[in-house]
């Protein structure tokens, strides 16, 4: 299997060969949030362009065709007149707070990119708490998307802030919960070694029935937490007409529908880390020949075309299901997901003492 | 019939009933009250929907007239209430009577000047609060000019109340209780359906109070009307409720027809009465698409949007439009129906029951959409009838008030249909209760697609019409609930009086007694639920 490590060891030592140490480190460092930030937008656009064919496809209409071949260049246009468009500015809000509400979005769902395992060797940073890491840099949205509805001086967005923060910490317990149930099983906290443990099979197949329902409640919460239908209330277009970010113009506007997007992928690439083996390819013990074939298959391709299914099931939900109330929101989270979810990782942890999986 | 006139004739011997086909009592005000109490609760009248007030002013008086309907002996009947002060005219209010009063009442206030005694909430209705005068009236010569400045709005209504001694007092009454939470919602707002505006008092998420502001789009059709010839009333009732256009044009034809005594043919009948389910069903199928938009299941629109689609073709071919089709005219129908008009409808009726199936499937099944609908926005029978919540919605509330089936007009009474009535009263009894008139609709279209009588579609009908003198009211089946034509002829070409009830208008005044205490997310099921149409309210 082709391992990316060679490269960047290459690109390493080649930079060592003539620059000091320190240096090396800054030109890395700057050579990796060059390339995120371009990965970052890259997969924005094309989210952008794949959730509205998807949409279309299930409304029976054909979605973007006029700007490319097939509308491919639709969501490159939308995005230069996002860059274009005004600034609005307002009175009577709290300017400072106002502005820094987008990038603390942006910069949450940036620096979950960090440990997402993009292929075989090719990851930002790879230590021991890594999906610990993640989660915690998750959460840091919320308090964007908090500040954005609080000092925007509107009730709208009030509103719907509050709805967010009730919502996304809640539904951080599942999520906090159901990966925490895939670390029992894995025995690390590091990416890396989660996708490692998953050589021989992927979880979701190791772990059966804990880990299916740990799937199941995992996409749920996922959905929930990046605010997406049935559970955007937040922004419940026919409520709170755009939620949180009512009163937001221009490209920090722009920045806040690139953090759903970018989150859309982070909790599907989370997803499939934890269930179908990251960029691990498919193996199934015994079938050596057929495990061979697949590992021609580039590692970044199994994470991605993964990333991808999964986050299709995501839009699956929202152009399907109707919208939930706040109170049945809520209820389903601590009355259904939280105790299924308590009790799968007790049963996931009698699993893995037992040697029940596979 | 009989019987309650002669009641009210023992009981008000100063009651003078009249002698038009919908008889219509004089009563003098001090004992209107009295009157309004007793023709709801006495056993013989029962008279506990109040379907409009028509405000009038006959120029030597301001009045009133109460158009009341039996829910369980179906008669009708009018009240007139009028009164000779022109400078500070005053009437008793019903409002503790009929609920919906209240509503209707400061309707006539707004554009008649009459205040009511009683009446909790005397503020105008659709015209803004800095309008100077009464357009209603007929020495009305005020000029308003447009405002430029923001909207103005009082956070204070005015009551008046009548003390022991005989005198009337005004009070000045808060809307909202000091402190609370106002979030407002409307004009511009995607759930609300066009240009409405509910002030909403919220405690969290969950609803106190919800003040209502209309009028964002009030054309003063009324008045327009009476500068018009009869036919040149008609193209307005394209634009009232503009999803049962074929429905209210139906109803305005039938009025002037019944007034001047002119017989239709019956081609021009099946062709009115299938044109009017058409709408129907366009109709319902735009309301499916649009609630469930409004609770987040924004595919489902497309679903609905191609059946409606179809219709609106059916349409386009036979009248050239497709929507102000101004169809229906006095005497029959514009102009004769397309060739493939059978045809397109037969292909219509085959795929309408799988889209139906398809549309539960997706939708009302839904466990997500269930704990949506059920039991939000319950409004039971009683007061359905008091806030003359009418059409599907009143129906879903236990309520049989299908003015096809209670006052048949046209062919209705030939019509092998049934009235769906559903008992939950709830915003899924109300999704449920469309579903199936659709269904219904599509019986009576496939009743009368292969019976098409040969005909003319159009009567002869004198180029300059006149009516007599005299009062008619009607009371036809819109798509979403009853909608009542008053016309009063000085035997001239222009009508003297003509007013709508819309069914809208209630169903708007309802909101805030089925929302409070729910949560802001049932504020647009309940709403949505309702289906009502905000040019329909605001006229």
């Amino acid at each position: 299997m082709q391992d990316f490590s060679t490269i960047t060891d290459a690109i390493h030592s080649f930079l060592l060969s003539f620059m000091p140490g320190w240096l090396t480190t800054t030109v890395e460092c700057v050579l990796i949030g060059v390339g995120l930030l371009l990965v970052y937008s890259l997969l924005a656009l094309f989210y952008i362009y794949y959730e509205r064919k998807v949409c279309a496809a299930f409304q029976c209409r054909i979605g973007p065709n006029r700007v490319g071949p097939w509308g491919l260049l639709q969501s490159f246009a939308d995005m230069f007149k996002i860059l274009i468009k005004e600034l609005i500015h307002l009175d009577h809000i709290d300017k400072f707070l106002f502005a820094l509400a987008p990038y603390l979005v942006i910069i949450a769902s940036m620096l979950a990119f960090a440990v997402l395992p993009w292929g075989n060797g090719l990851q930002v940073i790879d230590f021991n708490i890594g999906i610990f890491f993640l989660v915690a840099v998750s959460s840091i949205g919320v308090l964007g998307i908090l500040l954005a509805g609080w000092s925007s001086n509107n009730k709208f967005t009030l509103i719907g802030a509050l709805r967010s923060g009730a919502q996304m910490v809640s539904y951080e317990l599942s999520i906090g919960l159901s990966v925490l149930t895939m670390v029992c099983l894995a025995g690390t906290m590091s990416v890396g070694g989660i996708v490692d443990e998953q050589a021989d099979l992927w979880f979701i197949f190791k772990g059966h029935v804990p880990a299916l329902i740990a799937f199941v409640i995992y996409m749920i919460a996922g959905t929930a937490e990046t605010n997406r239908g049935p559970f955007d209330l937040p922004e419940a277009e026919s409520e709170l007409t755009a939620g949180y970010h009512t009163e937001y113009s221009g490209i920090h506007f722009g920045f806040f529908y690139l953090a759903e997007y970018l989150n859309l992928f982070i909790v599907a690439g989370v997803a499939s880390l934890l269930f179908f083996g990251g960029w691990m390819p498919l193996h199934i013990p015994g079938w050596d020949a057929f495990n061979h074939i697949m590992d021609y298959i580039p590692s970044v391709v199994w994470f991605i075309g993964k990333a991808i299914v999964l986050s299709f099931v995501i839009i699956w939900f929202k152009w399907t299901f109707p919208r939930l109330r706040i109170d049945q929101l809520l209820s389903l989270e601590w009355k259904y997901l939280l105790p299924i979810n308590l009790f799968n990782l007790a049963l996931m942890v009698c699993i893995i003492i037992f040697g029940w999986h596979f | 019939m009989a019987d309650f006139q002669e009641k009210i004739a023992k009981l008000f011997p100063d009651a003078q009933i009249g002698s038009e086909e919908v008889p219509v009592i004089s009563i003098p005000d001090n004992q209107w009250h009295d009157l309004a109490i007793a023709l709801r609760d006495d056993e013989d009248c029962k008279m506990d929907y109040l379907v409009t007030v028509v405000g009038m002013d006959w120029t030597d008086s301001l009045g009133a007239i109460y158009y009341l309907m039996s829910s369980k002996y179906n008669t009708m009947c009018g009240v007139k209430v009028t009164t000779s002060d022109r400078e500070r005219p005053m009437l008793h209010s019903a409002a503790d009577v009929w609920k919906v009063a209240c509503l209707y009442e400061r309707e006539v206030y707004d554009f008649f000047g009459i205040i009511f005694i009683g009446n909790p909430d005397m503020r105008r209705l659709f015209l803004s609060i800095d309008w100077k005068g009464y357009p209603l009236r007929k020495d009305y010569a005020e000029v308003n000019e447009v405002s430029v400045e923001n909207e103005r709005q009082s956070d204070t209504t005015d009551t008046y109340i009548e003390l022991p001694d005989g005198k009337v007092e005004k009070k000045e009454v808060a809307v909202f209780e000091p402190g609370e939470f106002v979030v407002n919602i409307g004009p511009q707002h995607p759930a609300t359906h066009g240009v409405l505006r509910f002030r909403t008092a919220v405690d969290g998420e969950e609803i106190k109070k919800i003040d209502v502001y209309m009028g964002y789009i009030h054309r003063g059709i009324e008045k327009l009307c009476e500068d018009l010839t009869y036919p040149q009333t008609l193209p307005f009732m394209d634009r009232m409720d503009y999803f049962s256009a074929h429905n209210y044009h139906h109803g305005l034809c039938l009025a002037i027809e019944k007034a001047a005594g002119i017989q239709i043919s019956r081609r021009a009948e099946v062709i009115r009465v299938m044109m009017d389910e058409l709408s129907r069903i366009a109709s319902h199928c735009l309301f499916i698409g649009t609630y469930c938009m409004d609770l987040g299941a924004t595919t489902m629109l497309f679903y609905t949007l191609r059946v409606r689609e179809q219709i609106l073709d059916i349409m386009e071919k036979t009248c050239g439009a497709r929507m102000t089709f101004n169809y229906d005219c006095i005497g029959g129908v514009m102009q004769d129906i397309a060739p493939d008009f059978q045809k397109d409808v037969k292909a219509l009726l085959e795929v309408l029951p799988k889209n139906i199936k398809e549309y539960n499937k997706i939708f009302t099944g839904n466990v997500i959409a269930k704990n949506r609908m059920e039991g939000v926005g319950y409004l039971s029978r009683e007061d359905a009838i008091s806030y003359a919540v009418t059409g599907p919605s009143g129906r879903a509330s236990g309520w049989a008030c299908d003015m096809r089936k209670l006052h048949p007009y046209s062919i209705y009474s030939e019509l092998d249909f049934e009235e769906i009535t559903a008992t939950e009263g709830d915003s899924m009894a109300r999704f449920k209760v469309r579903m199936r008139e659709m269904e219904e609709s599509a019986k009576i279209l496939a009743q009368l697609v292969d019976n098409i009588p040969e005909g003319e579609y159009c009567v002869k009908v004198p180029k300059v019409l006149k009516l007599p003198v005299g009062r008619w009211f009607t009371v036809v089946e819109g798509c979403r609930g009853a909608f009542g034509i008053y016309i009063e002829s000085d035997g001239s070409t222009k009508p003297y009086r003509l007013k709508l009830a819309p069914p809208c208008l209630p169903l708007a005044g309802v909101v805030d007694h089925i929302t409070r205490g729910s949560k802001i997310a049932d504020l647009i099921t309940i709403g949505g639920s309702l289906d009502y149409i905000v040019p329909d309210m605001d006229r």
